[in-house]
């Protein structure tokens, strides 16, 4: 168990310095850092004058040295919008995209468990429709255009919810069901599937032969063991949707990480934008890293194995 | 499977159905006719499967006969009819059926336009991401040791990201173009592909029959071609589906966040994103195509479902 949980260190230490170099090497791709960053307006003398001041006129291997000693004590430089260092920035906003996805989170958990559990065991029953059909939207409906239609039937005509902001508890509602309804939907088909085959496993059956209660069958064989997939599937889910608000933050004006990269695109501002991949990625990684810990404790096959 | 006629089997056994399917274990072993009614019988008995298959070839007609089938000229403007609701509602007019813009182009044409921006990406960018990944998979597999150790660690690194957010930020960089679009898809999907590839050839390496293959003598380009290739196009094909069901998805995406194709040329992404500051006072604008990539979207994820089980006799069972 030591020996796997200090090789999964390694390894996303390995990713998160692999992202490093992704991030650095992405804003040089069409070779000249210094016009991505400028406005297009700009001439060039001062694209020249940024060029020697961002220090891009040094040789690759020096920038990338400088970018690499920074970055890992948390300084990307300073957003060129802002005037001020990235970080602070980034972490104000860190709040709000934690507060939605959790709240997305928390949705999906609550619909989507129940309706997984009901659908496994009563496989046909309108409970288990109702699951699929979710299953199955959420795979399908683009998020971005739910948000639109969303906002339309409950801001625009039924005046109920606020369509932006960050104000009050209800200007969540309509944000976190869209940012959950994929996750809702992957979660009902994953707990379906884990239930429906766990119910034919032959130490289920074992159960049922020496006349054990339905009910504790079902606490005791068959939802312990369909935790084992969900909860790795819902840590990986959760760091997708703190990757993945970018849309539903610009439509809603939802002050979170994924609203700033959206803008920060539009001011070019791309020492900002490094600094949200990076720091989104690091909690992902993190976020997966605690994920199979929670794995390898309650899985015995892993526990015990390696 | 093939040509080979089974002598040695009691003819009792031929007669066993396929269970779940009603079909004879005889017909699904003669040649590649066969297989294709027998593969027909399976969707005809899938209905989702079918649905699946309509709303894709419906994507790729419209893709291909834009010309021909589209009422107007997607790009002529007609000031004076702009924001026309759908022709079935107050103030519609069936020369418009759907509606128009706030440019007054006719939404039911740009959004049969649209799909050839759509299913191009798709194809083309499910076609690189396949060929690569499957390219990197075979080595990865084949080579082991350290060689597979170093892909496999780069393939864990890119599906470790936010992948949404790598996405847009490379985008932003390379700039609106069509090119650009689908290679970053063939790109970053690639390593679903790979893992995929890895995973079967590591499988099919200790399989009985390649084991026998080797016993005998067939050499490694044999093996590759007989066996380990025919055994990766059915989960490869499923993979695609799901694919480029996500590619079109996230397109739009892009073009909704104006990082996708130029914002001249009609797509369902575009519409979207310039629907939007409509959306109190002509919601049609964005909502026919959000319509339209939620149909292509499902269409793919049904079908997918469905390969996912045809192709991979094992789930055959399952399947109620």
């Amino acid at each position: 168990m030591q020996r796997y949980l200090v090789s999964r260190l390694i390894q996303s230490i390995a990713i998160l310095f692999g992202v490093l170099v992704l991030v650095f090497f992405m804003v040089r791709v069409t070779g000249d850092p210094a016009t991505i960053m400028m406005p297009r307006e700009a001439s060039p003398e001062s694209i020249e004058a940024f060029r020697h001041k961002m220090g891009f006129d040094r040789p690759v291997i020096v920038q990338f040295w400088d970018f690499l000693t920074h970055a890992v004590v948390g300084d990307f430089g300073n957003s060129l919008h802002f005037k001020i260092p990235a970080l602070p920035l980034i972490l104000e906003r860190l709040p709000a995209t934690v507060q939605l996805a959790a709240g997305g989170m928390l949705l999906a958990l609550v619909v989507a468990i129940p309706l997984g559990l009901v659908g496994g065991s009563t496989p046909g029953s309108v409970w288990d429709g109702i699951g699929r059909l979710i299953g199955l939207l959420g795979q399908s409906i683009p998020n971005f255009w739910l948000a639109l239609v969303l906002i339309f039937f409950f801001a625009v005509r039924l005046r109920l919810l606020p369509s932006f902001g960050r104000d009050e508890l209800r200007s969540m509602i309509l944000p976190c069901f869209v940012l959950g309804l994929p996750t809702m939907g992957s979660l009902v088909r994953l707990t379906r599937s884990a239930v429906l085959e766990i119910r034919g496993e032959d130490y289920v059956r074992t159960a049922y032969s020496k006349g054990l209660r339905p009910n504790l069958i079902y606490v005791r064989h068959i939802l312990r063991n369909a935790a084992i997939p969900l909860v790795s599937v819902i840590g990986v889910q959760f760091g997708y949707m703190l990757g993945g608000s970018i849309y539903i933050e610009t439509i809603f004006s939802w002050p979170g990480m994924g609203q700033m990269i959206e803008q920060a695109i539009g001011w070019r501002d791309y020492p900002l934008v490094q600094a949200i991949a990076f720091l989104t990625s690091v909690i992902v990684v993190v976020l997966n890293l605690f994920t199979d810990m929670a794995y390898a404790l309650i899985d015995p096959r892993i526990r015990y194995g390696r | 499977m093939g040509d080979r006629p089974v002598t040695n089997t009691p003819a009792s056994a031929n007669q066993i159905s396929v269970s779940g399917t009603g079909l004879r274990v005889d017909e699904a072993r003669r040649g590649w006719r066969h297989q294709l009614v027998y593969i027909g019988r399976l969707l005809w008995r899938d209905k989702s499967g079918v649905i699946g298959l309509v709303l894709f070839l419906t994507l790729v007609f419209s893709a291909v006969f834009a010309p021909w089938i589209s009422p107007h000229d997607p790009l002529s403007q007609h000031l004076s009819e702009s924001k026309l609701p759908p022709a079935w509602t107050e103030g519609g007019d069936w020369k418009y059926p759907l509606g128009t813009d706030n440019l007054g182009r006719d939404l039911l044409s740009r959004i049969i336009y649209g799909s050839r921006v759509s299913l191009t990406v798709g194809l083309v960018g499910v076609v690189i991401a396949c060929g690569l990944g499957m390219l990197i998979g075979l080595v990865s597999g084949y080579a082991g040791g350290r060689v597979d150790a170093a892909i496999s660690g780069f393939v864990n690194l890119i599906l470790a990201l936010p992948y949404l957010l790598f996405v847009v930020f490379i985008a932003s960089i390379l700039g609106r173009s069509l090119i650009n679009v689908i290679m970053i898809f063939g790109i970053t999907d690639s390593p679903i592909f790979a893992r995929t590839t890895r995973g079967e050839v590591l499988r099919l390496r200790e399989a009985g029959y390649v084991e026998s293959a080797m016993a005998i003598g067939a050499g490694g380009w044999k093996i590759l071609f007989d066996h380990i290739l025919p055994n990766l196009i059915g989960p490869l094909i499923t993979v695609a589906t799901f694919t480029m069901s996500a590619m079109i998805f996230y397109e739009a995406g892009l073009g909704f966040l104006g990082l996708s194709v130029p914002p001249s040329v009609p797509s369902w992404g575009n519409m979207l994103s310039s629907g939007r500051k409509y959306l109190t006072t002509a919601p049609w604008i964005a909502g026919f195509p959000g319509l339209a990539i939620m149909f292509a979207s499902l269409g793919m994820n049904l079908l997918g479902d469905w390969l996912r089980d045809v192709l991979d006799p094992r789930l055959r069972r399952v399947k109620k």
